[in-house]
């Protein structure tokens, strides 16, 4: 029960904290808020996988990277007013976030759908570098794509649009980005609690058995990858937005390796450990990077210190071991 | 397309490839031997190449170089073994990568402190300067033919210590049973920490040899910590020879094709799109080498165990 305080102190801070940081008058605090937050939805796609699958991605940035292109891509074609393609039908770009993040959904699911039935043919160590290798494919051919900025990157000049919302107030992107973090952790504590998610966590701790009442946890492992990669996909398209800038180094290593502290700094397979990691992630960035240019150093040496003697991570420390 | 370029391209590709070697004999040994999966391997790529840099500029003498790289790299090795990586042997693989990647931040942004953003030069010694002709007419720097040959040395040296020597026995025997020849009496800790300022002194060398036809400066060790990883899940991971012929297997798919797939586009397409097609295609060929690989046998060329 300690659990369900820490998430819910959690959830009043990420409400609270945009209309401490309006009345304080420091809008730069809620884009850096709207970061945490978009940077734990993207984090939490990746603890399905991780944490609750037991499938180690250290390639999870493609996803991201992917959702990205999708909102660049479109924003491109919108803001140059060429289609997208013209036979056989035509597509145009588009300005509206909605279409936008179908498109990053889709694409990236397609996409750890590809991945993944590659991938779960193997497991532990080979699952982590096969996950990479793919991530770092994906990186160099973000690079070498010459028609949407190469290694440049390409900038949208306005962020895109929703429906009854106006995205550029720094406040209501942020509400925008938040409801759909909740929305998405509501499905996944649906789903650990859901059949499938029990099959799953099931099929982490023993194929055998999974195998022995008739499950293929393959199948199961597949569709967790697929779901999880979408929702860092999702992620990527708000990431986009919130920078107005995509480049390949959204898909580099170090994003999918940054993915992981999230998880694990926060506390693996614990419904809000991915939002604690980024959060405190975030917060870190911000007050280290201030004292020093070369914050990263401590950033590693306490990273160190929370994997060789605090596991369980931030949500673990404060809440105890799982029931 | 002449003989004379492809004969170029398959030397370039081949020291690309011992190069890679080196890299990927300790991270597959640290494997075979500890299950260990590190990522900071590139750090100590790094390390190898700036204490090389720093050692060339105060003394100029390139041999001093390449002996500081690698007791530089060594002693690093070393020293993380007995304090952090030691104690990550019995925990999962997740936990590894966490670690070892909290190891590259310490170490990359660390050498940033001591040395700056700026990349360091390291010379080719004057002995390798300049062209040799090989039989054929072909023109090639004398330096990568050195890196060649020393490769193959090492890979050669390798073999033996692995087959012949009493500390090869050990590894073998560490590969196949960690209990077994604890209880035999061979101090494991010593021997763990050894293999791996093995590994550490050639990823050191790597990055030294390597530093001085590139630029030596931080981040350096990660695009090749990568490759190295591809190279030894596509030889099979813990397996010595399957690293050699996996590292010579990317190096050579890296070269010929970043040079004949927009060639061969070319045939069909229009240049330019053939040029944008081909090098799209060989920046992940290697990667494509590697599913295929991987499609055909889940454990590598020369893996033996899952």
């Amino acid at each position: 029960m300690r659990e369900g305080a820490v998430n819910a102190v959690l959830l009043a801070g990420l409400v609270a904290f945009p209309i401490w940081a309006q009345a304080a008058d420091e809008p730069f605090l809620i884009t850096l808020a709207t970061r945490a937050v978009i940077l734990a939805l993207a984090a939490v796609g990746l603890n399905i996988a991780l944490g609750w699958g037991g499938m180690v991605s250290l390639g999870h940035a493609a996803f991201f990277g992917i959702g990205g292109y999708a909102m660049g891509i479109l924003a491109f074609h919108a803001q140059t007013y060429a289609p997208l393609m013209e036979w056989p039908f035509v597509i145009e770009g588009t300005k509206s976030m909605p279409v936008i993040w179908l498109v990053a959904v889709v694409a990236s699911a397609l996409a750890a759908l590809g991945i993944g039935l590659l991938s779960l043919r193997t497991t532990g160590v080979y699952f982590i570098m096969i996950t990479l290798a793919f991530g770092q494919m994906l990186y160099y051919f973000t690079i070498s794509w010459t028609a949407y900025g190469g290694e440049d990157g390409m900038s949208i000049y306005v962020r895109n649009g929703f429906p009854g919302l106006n995205t550029l107030v720094p406040v209501e992107f942020y509400g925008l980005c938040l409801a759909i973090l909740l929305l998405v952790l509501a499905l996944n504590a649906a789903l650990v609690r859901a059949p499938f998610g029990l099959a799953l966590n099931a099929a982490r701790q023993s194929p055998e058995r999974v195998r022995t009442v008739g499950i293929d946890p393959g199948r199961l492992q597949l569709a967790a990858f697929v779901l999880s990669g979408a929702i860092t996909g999702l992620a990527g398209a708000l990431f986009a937005d919130l920078n107005r800038f995509v480049s390949p180094s959204m898909l580099s290593w170090q994003m999918s390796g940054e993915l992981i502290v999230f998880v694990i700094l926060g506390g693996t397979a614990r419904l809000f450990g991915p939002v604690a990691g980024a959060i405190l992630f975030v917060a870190l960035e911000h007050l280290l990077g201030g004292v020093s240019d070369y914050w990263h150093v401590f950033l590693g040496a306490l990273l160190l210190l929370v994997v060789l003697f605090a596991r369980g991570g931030l949500v673990g420390f404060l809440a105890g071991r799982v029931r | 397309m002449t003989a004379t370029l492809l004969a170029e391209q398959i030397l370039n590709g081949l020291q690309f490839g011992v190069m890679l070697f080196l890299m990927a004999a300790g991270l597959t040994l640290v494997f075979g031997v500890m299950g260990l999966i590190n990522l900071a391997h590139g750090s100590l790529y790094m390390i190898g190449a700036f204490a090389a840099a720093a050692v060339a500029g105060a003394t100029g003498s390139f041999l001093l170089a390449l002996a500081a790289a690698m007791s530089a790299a060594a002693a690093a090795g070393a020293l993380v073994e007995r304090f952090v990586i030691r104690r990550l042997y019995d925990r999962d693989h997740l936990d590894q990568v966490l670690a070892t990647f909290a190891l590259i931040l310490v170490f990359s942004e660390g050498t940033r402190w001591l040395f700056g953003s700026f990349p360091l030069h390291l010379d080719i010694p004057p002995a390798l300067k300049g062209p040799v002709t090989l039989p054929g007419g072909i023109e090639y720097p004398r330096y990568r033919l050195a890196l060649i040959a020393i490769g193959l040395a090492v890979a050669a040296g390798l073999g033996l210590l692995i087959a012949r020597t009493r500390l090869g026995i050990r590894i073998r025997a560490g590969e196949n049973d960690r209990e077994m020849i604890a209880a035999l009496g061979v101090d494991i800790s010593t021997l763990y920490t050894v293999v791996f300022a093995l590994g550490a002194a050639l990823a050191g060398l790597a990055g030294a040899l390597v530093g001085a036809i590139q630029s030596v400066q931080v981040g350096m060790g990660e695009p090749v910590l990568i490759l190295a990883f591809v190279v030894i899940v596509i030889g099979g991971i813990g397996s010595i020879r399957g690293a050699l012929v996996g590292a010579l297997l990317v190096g050579l798919t890296d070269t010929l094709g970043g040079i004949f797939l927009p060639r061969f586009f070319g045939l069909f397409l229009d240049p330019s799109s053939a040029a944008n097609v081909g090098a799209s295609l060989a920046s992940m060929a290697i990667y494509i080498l590697m599913a295929v690989v991987l499609v055909w046998r889940p454990t590598g060329l020369y893996g033996a165990r899952a």
